[in-house]
């Protein structure tokens, strides 16, 4: 029995004949902040998605809160307390911010929904004042909010988020990982996959590095930032 | 498009209206100017010169209209602010007068057949059935994005239904309606049921297939559907009342007789009328409220993102056949009405792939998922052909301008979806 909030073990998946994920082992405890980097086409996204279950693992089991979930479907993951960020966002465009953020109780049911709505209005004052426009009609930023924002409607226990810094201003991905520690604080916990490495890993208390589909390294945080490799593949060798 | 900034207005207004006329000339030419004959044709140059230049004269009044401060504020009124179109939702303010204009509108429809000629009500009644077949529609294209083209097997799943089933069991107006609407719903299901993990085009393909199949079928199995030579449906009844000069059934009463009245061949059709009246403005309301509940909000949802739906824990099988049956079993409904309009009579040279196209262009040009867009065009598109006779033998071409010119004016259609318009506590 392991205390791991979310237990990765060995995982591989494919698309057809790509092996895109390699006996891939990570986890997360509760509470935590785990990131992962690795370069484009490492199979991040993927690693993420196996979650989901599409694609899925074709050797090795995921666990969540003790519970094998290799299997199961895409929709059922979502109601077992597990709330992601997809890659690009991923909003509702036609809809309204304030209809996206409805879509995201619907784990849940609405029963919370007035009071969470608010929550997400403070968090993000950007939505407020857009609560009427379509998503689809926002910038890139506020539309990382606003999923961001669906997402934390299901009251997640674990949030999960592919690259949210993506194409945005240096500026908005500070505040976009001020909210994230924000997030965390409130008791989520959050698994973040990143190819902004230094600003993931300043955020995040441990993190894996995934290089061609398997984790090459890992550490904390502090570990990673220093290590001579990570320094060279991804901050630029500063 | 010839006006220059700096001309006067009324010279901007008269270039503007000639131009608007020379189109319509150009529109109404061959559709009213040429009327076959035989194998030649008659030019009647005068018919379209009249309408283009009541079309002349319309638009310069509006442009004229729209020079004056009172004409400005009505435009407004009517164009809904122009400005920030597609941006934001309209505001819940529009609303109010929306309740007072329904009910004049309903009741305008109830009291509408009983002045109409047996003509004009057997139109009358087509025009709701495809508000039926638009409103059907429109949920699995509009609003759950599914492409369907073979929308007319539903329709002819319905209204055989009615006709082989009075001919087989004995089956009444009546109880044919729930039983269409049931029979068509699980044969969406079972269509459904595989097809859906198709996009697109592959959908469009494979439901476009399924169109055609089901016509051949009717077409081709003399021994049951009566082939070619169409099947007869029972004449429909209220409470045992026959609306026929006597009585088709046994234990049935001719209405004229029961009330002592004069037998009119009218009665039947304003019957009918009502009742398919009825069922539509059920349908419309139900239909308006659904895009505000989950399940239609889920619909919409999944044609915007797949993957967000599944991660969001929707499942999209059963929503998109969801989706799938209920666009299905309003169809059936709506075949049960056509075949009674029919004089209960129906053969599979009504459901052919036109129809389908026809219901789609009712869709798209009403505005895709915009419930009062579509009743509009399915209104406008059966009674219009009718209100220009000539329209007639053009109509596919008609269609094919409009579709084209929709999609560069107005890819949204007539009267686009609205958004719902949130106004609880913490007003923006
Ligand atoms: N749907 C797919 N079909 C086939 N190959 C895919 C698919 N998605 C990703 N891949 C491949 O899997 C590998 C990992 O991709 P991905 O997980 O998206 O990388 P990352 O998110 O790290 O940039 C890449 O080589 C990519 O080409
Ligand atoms: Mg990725």
């Amino acid at each position: 029995m392991s205390d791991y909030m979310l237990e990765i073990h060995q995982i591989d998946a494919s698309y057809g004949p790509i092996q895109a994920l390699r006996n891939v082992s990570m986890n997360v405890s509760e509470g935590e902040i785990v990131t992962l980097i690795g370069a484009n086409g490492a199979g991040k996204s993927t690693l993420l998605m196996t979650i989901f279950g599409s694609p899925r693992a074709s050797k090795g089991y995921i666990k969540y809160q003790g519970r094998d979930i290799t299997n199961i479907a895409m929709h059922e993951v979502g109601r077992l307390g597990i709330a992601q960020v997809p890659e690009g966002r991923r909003i509702f465009p036609a809809m309204t911010v304030e209809e996206n953020l409805i879509m995201g109780t619907l784990p849940i049911g609405d029963e919370h929904m007035e009071e969470d709505r608010e929550k997400m209005f403070v968090m993000f004052p950007r939505l407020k004042e857009r609560r009427n426009q379509r998503a689809g009609t926002l910038s890139g930023g506020e539309q990382q909010m606003l999923a961001i924002g669906r997402a934390l409607m299901s009251r997640p226990k674990l949030l999960l988020l592919d690259e949210p810094s993506l194409g945005l201003a240096p500026l908005i991905v500070k505040q976009i990982l001020n909210s994230l520690r924000d997030i965390a604080a409130q008791g989520t916990t959050i698994f973040l996959v990143e190819q902004n490495a230094n600003h993931a890993l300043r955020l995040a208390d441990r993190g894996y590095v995934l290089v061609n589909g398997e984790i090459r390294l890992s550490g904390t945080g502090e570990e990673l930032l220093v290590n001579p490799e990570v320094r060279a593949a991804y901050l630029g060798g500063h | 498009m010839f006006s220059k900034p700096n001309d006067p207005p009324m010279l901007t207004a008269f270039k503007d209206s000639s131009l608007v006329g020379m189109i319509a000339l150009l529109i109404f030419s061959p559709i009213s100017g040429i009327i076959l004959n035989g194998y030649g044709f008659n030019t009647h140059p005068q018919t379209p010169i009249m309408l283009a230049f009541i079309v002349f004269i319309g638009r310069f009044a509006y442009q004229l209209a729209a020079l004056t401060p009172w004409g400005q504020r009505l435009i407004q009124k009517f164009m809904l602010s122009k400005g920030k179109r597609g941006v934001y939702v309209a505001s819940p303010g529009d609303q109010r007068y929306l309740w007072i204009i329904l009910a004049i509108l309903f009741i305008a429809g109830l009291v509408l057949p009983f002045y109409l000629s047996k003509y004009y009500l057997t139109v009358a009644i087509l025009a709701l059935i495809y508000v039926l077949l638009g409103l059907g529609l429109n949920i699995v294209v509009g609003l759950a994005g599914l492409l369907d083209l073979g929308f007319v097997a539903f329709y002819a799943v319905g209204a055989y239904t009615f006709a082989l089933g009075s001919q087989y069991w004995g089956l009444g107006f009546w109880s044919a309606i729930p039983l269409a609407a049931a029979f068509a719903a699980l044969l969406g299901g079972i269509l459904g049921f595989p097809v859906l993990r198709m996009h697109g085009d592959y959908l469009a393909i494979v439901t476009l297939g399924f169109g055609e199949i089901i016509r051949l079928v009717l077409n081709n199995w003399m021994s049951f559907t009566g082939g070619p030579n169409g099947a007869k449906a029972a004449e429909p009844s209220l409470f045992g009342l026959e609306f026929t000069r006597t009585a088709k059934t046994d234990g049935h009463i001719p209405f004229h007789e029961f009330f002592g009245t004069t037998y009119s061949p009218n009665t039947k059709f304003i019957f009918i009328y009502l009742v398919v009246f009825l069922v539509a403005c059920l349908m419309i309301f139900f239909f308006s409220r659904l895009r505000t509940m989950p399940m239609g909000r889920a619909w919409e949802a999944l044609r915007e993102d797949e993957i967000a739906c599944r991660s969001l824990g929707m499942n999209h099988v059963t929503i998109k056949l969801s989706a799938f049956m209920m666009g299905a079993m309003t169809g059936g409904i709506g075949g049960v009405f056509f075949a009674a309009q029919q004089g209960g009579f129906v053969n599979p040279t009504s459901f052919t792939f036109f129809e389908s196209a026809l219901i789609l262009a009712i869709v798209v040009l009403g505005g895709m998922g915009s419930v009062v867009g579509v009743v509009v065009a399915a209104l406008v598109l059966t009674i219009l052909p009718e209100m220009l006779r000539d329209f007639a033998d053009y109509r596919v071409l008609i269609f094919g301008i409009l579709m084209v010119f929709m999609m560069l004016w107005k890819p949204r259609g007539f009267l686009p979806i609205r958004r719902p318009y949130f106004t609880k506590e913490g007003q923006a």
